[in-house]
């Protein structure tokens, strides 16, 4: 048993690196699901951790913290979608400003909260089940955030793929001229995949700044949200596959860091580099194959829709 | 049918719908009864989609009045039509490529479905109106007649009342149409009204019993269309009298221009289609036709020709004795090949450039527009106003982009600019897609002339009536095989719709369906 000790408390750390890249992928996914790129998960990410840190540190309520974050992520959305969908701008251009906006918002919104300490958002103990050995910690003794992340990509699941409203997302992702003759209202159907989209990036960035590293600091998604942005390609558009891509994503940075802890005699920047050149890695070797992606994607995402004169 | 009194399924009164710049509808009546199948004709741009899109709820007209069964009615959306009992097939079909076919059934109607129990239903329906469809298949595997089955059925579904069809059969081949016209009868006789949107006026003459005629966005007049022939239909929806686009008595022939021996290429996408050991010869002052259901092959046998895919073998593709099968499409150009591709927006011009631009694009070298690498601007616009005037393309100016025009007028610019560089060899597709009977016959004249001063032209199109209309021989493409071309005096239409026919007819995998 002593040999295999560290093996618990790795297992742990891979699931609080994987939990944002979990909430952002799903809504991303749904975003992308319906047509829309938005390639803002960052920057909603940056507004959603710095707005649930504040909520955090002011009220010391978790639940409004992190409802706050989704608001904030949600609100960052909206602004897409009014850009985007009402006055169809580009939406590539849009969503890169969107993160840069992003980065300033959230760095001006913190600037007085840098350093300040919360305490990390409380783990559930389920009596009894958690005390047992390995298992015990790993799946009884989470915080409520990562129970959540797995509902979550269930329940997305769930809506894409067994409800009419599901189905009406895909088919406005899939054809919006087709759609809108038929007589879907595309543009609403979006901005609420959009929005959804949204507040679930700001969730996973307050995931970081309440349970990940109980703090504010300026950039702290430090990439993570291109890298949900990846997952989804990754996972050629399938919730589960998201969740698969966001543990092996999460999975690699962690061992990165446990392998610097290591004393592993390799430039620690190059072991940082990982997870971004697994991810350069895995894109290459999907996008291989055309048709898998073909299959799935979307066909009409990023595409700007105009309703028909 | 009820053609006496009685209260008519759907009246028009006045309706109008106005766009900036264009009336679209101008105070546009119209009757139909139970039971009536009624055409709706009118050149591109009459404002018969316009109309539809009205009665179908997609737009709101500006004034005038609907009735349904006497009562006046309001249509703010498709859900409303739907729920009034006004079916729809779309003439570009309003499916979804990577959902099933009880998936897009579903789409098409409003409310809360059980999958599993729709799916029975459109099984059950589809066998009783002959129109088989296989409810778990993914649309995009599906041919062109099946997808149509599709929005037919979701409308049966629905029990509809008023069934409108925006030029059902342009994809459909000659003995698909004759189903789909019977299963048209049929609703017919069981009281449902049809308005019926078609081009093609021997099929408006062979089943329809009333017909509307619009010209410019006003209505011009009603008929009975059994008792009008082909010509005077056209007529009446041109406004003017119609040429056939005549032949010199006797093509003289000269030597082959065009050679293709042997042609393979594989399929570099999923769902392309493998061309396969294709043969066949053009000759100075011949027209070849191809004809064929979309999808078996076109697609590749152009790019094969234009050199967008370059053969293995040099030898396969000849033009003048020249192999030309590894040369690229500009090497093609200058030894006077010229193609005019299927697609307009996108590979027939680069929608956001200007007409000069796009003029200059394909013919920078034959219509010498170029000093040292330099554009020559004068000649350029020069070469792209006498596209516009000869071809009759409506623009306000040359320097309005491609995606500006309407699909017609961009047809009418492309064709003007490869016909123009007098080549030697022209590829056309589907020379007059939606281009209305005038331009029609004039471009079909133009190819004619061309040919009888010595080009060889290759034409590829669904529409027989075209093929026949300009074609010296035809052979028809089928899962990327070519038939042998025959003479136009040995081949009947039927013929040539049952080698289009190939495995895209009601085949036995649909007898499957019955079994569950």
């Amino acid at each position: 048993m002593s040999g295999f000790d560290w093996i618990v408390p790795v297992i742990l750390t891979i699931i609080t690196a994987a939990t944002p890249l979990v909430f952002a992928g799903i809504g991303e996914l749904v975003t992308e699901k319906s047509g829309v790129l938005n390639l803002g998960v960052e920057g909603m990410m940056l507004v959603g951790a710095v707005s649930g840190f504040i909520t955090a540190l002011v009220t010391g309520n978790y639940f409004l913290a992190v409802a706050a974050a989704a608001l904030a992520g949600a609100v960052m959305a909206f602004l897409f979608g009014v850009l985007t969908l009402s006055l169809m701008a580009n939406q590539v251009a849009t969503g890169l400003s969107l993160t840069l906006f992003g980065v300033g918002l959230s760095a001006l919104m913190g600037q007085e909260f840098v350093g300040e300490p919360v305490s990390a958002l409380g783990k559930l103990d389920i009596v009894g089940l958690s005390d047992l050995p390995f298992i015990g910690p790993i799946l009884f003794a989470q915080d409520a955030l990562v129970y959540l992340s797995f509902v979550m990509v269930a329940l997305v699941s769930w809506f894409l793929y067994k409800t009419k409203a599901g189905l009406i997302l895909r088919a406005v992702g899939d054809s919006h001229n087709a759609a809108h003759s038929i007589g879907y209202p595309v543009i609403a159907i979006r901005y609420l995949a959009v929005m959804f989209g949204g507040a679930m990036s700001g969730i996973g960035g307050a995931y970081l700044s309440l349970a990940y590293t109980p703090m504010w600091a300026e950039n702290m998604t430090a990439g993570r949200g291109w890298i949900a942005l990846a997952l989804i390609v990754f996972a050629t558009w399938k919730p589960g596959l998201v969740l698969v891509g966001a543990y092996m994503f999460g999975g690699i940075t962690i061992l990165q860091l446990h392998a610097q802890a290591a004393g592993l005699n390799v430039p620690s920047q190059i072991l940082s580099m990982l997870p971004y050149l697994a991810t350069v890695l895995v894109l290459v070797l999907i996008s291989k194959d055309e048709s898998r992606i073909r299959k799935h994607a979307p066909a009409c995402i990023g595409k700007i829709f105009h309703p028909a004169a | 049918m009820n053609n006496g009194g009685g209260t008519p399924q759907l009246e028009l009164r006045g309706i109008t719908k106005a766009y900036p710049g264009c009336l679209a509808n101008d105070h546009i009546d119209l009757k139909i009864m139970p039971g009536e199948i009624h055409a709706l004709l009118g050149e591109n741009g009459a404002g018969k989609s316009t109309l539809v899109k009205i009665i179908y709820g997609v737009l709101e007209a500006d004034e005038g009045e609907i009735f349904w069964a006497g009562n006046p009615v309001k249509i703010p959306n498709p859900h409303a039509a739907r729920k009034t009992g006004i079916g729809m097939v779309f003439q570009h079909f309003s499916l979804f490529e990577a959902m099933t076919v009880t998936e897009n059934i579903a789409l098409g109607m409003s409310g809360r479905q059980d999958m599993a129990k729709l799916a029975r239903e459109v099984v059950e329906v589809s066998n009783n109106y002959g129109l088989p469809l296989e409810p778990h298949r993914q649309v995009h595997t599906l041919s062109v007649g099946e997808k149509q089955r599709i929005e037919i059925v979701r409308c049966l579904l629905q029990n509809p009342k008023l069934l409108i069809m925006d030029e059902p059969t342009s994809v459909l081949t000659p003995q698909e149409a004759e189903k789909m016209f019977e299963t048209l009868r049929r609703l017919s006789d069981e009281g449902v009204s049809i308005l019926y949107i078609s081009h093609k006026l021997d099929e408006i003459k062979a089943l329809c019993h009333k017909a509307t005629i619009l010209r410019g966005g006003k209505y011009i007049n009603e008929c009975d269309p059994t008792q009008e022939t082909a010509k005077s239909l056209a007529e009446m929806m041109i406004g003017t009298n119609l040429h056939a686009p005549e032949h010199s008595a006797q093509p003289e022939k000269g030597p082959v221009r065009l050679k293709v021996n042997n042609l393979n290429i594989d399929a570099d996408i999923e769902f392309g289609v493998n061309l396969n050991t294709i043969n066949f010869e053009v000759r100075s002052g011949e027209i070849l036709g191809i004809a064929g259901v979309a999808g078996n092959g076109q697609i590749e046998l152009l790019a094969a020709l234009s050199g967008e895919t370059r053969s293995k073998d040099a030898s396969a593709i000849s033009l003048d004795g020249k192999e030309i099968g590894q040369f690229g499409p500009n090497q093609r150009r200058n030894l006077g090949l010229a193609f005019v591709p299927e697609d307009r927006l996108g590979h027939g011009s680069v929608p956001e450039m200007m007409l000069t631009e796009n003029a200059f694009l394909s013919g920078y070298s034959r219509m010498s527009l170029m000093n040292n690498g330099f554009i020559n601007k004068g000649n350029t616009e020069n070469y792209a106003v006498d596209i516009v005037k000869q071809f009759d393309v409506r623009t306000p100016g040359v320097n309005h982009t491609a995606n500006s025009l309407s699909g017609g007028n961009l047809q009418k610019f492309i064709v003007g600019r490869e016909v123009l560089q007098k080549p030697n060899v022209i590829i056309v597709a589907h020379p007059t897609w939606g281009v209305d009977a005038g331009a029609a016959s004039f471009i079909h004249q133009t190819l004619i002339n061309l040919a009888e001063n010595g080009a060889a032209v290759l034409v590829i199109s669904q529409d027989l009536d075209e093929l026949f209309a300009i074609s010296n021989r035809i052979a028809v493409i089928s899962e990327g095989r070519l038939s042998v071309g025959r003479e136009l005096s040995e081949i009947t239409i039927e013929e040539i719709g049952l080698l289009m026919g190939g495995t895209h007819g009601m085949g036995e995998k649909t007898e499957a369906a019955h079994v569950t």
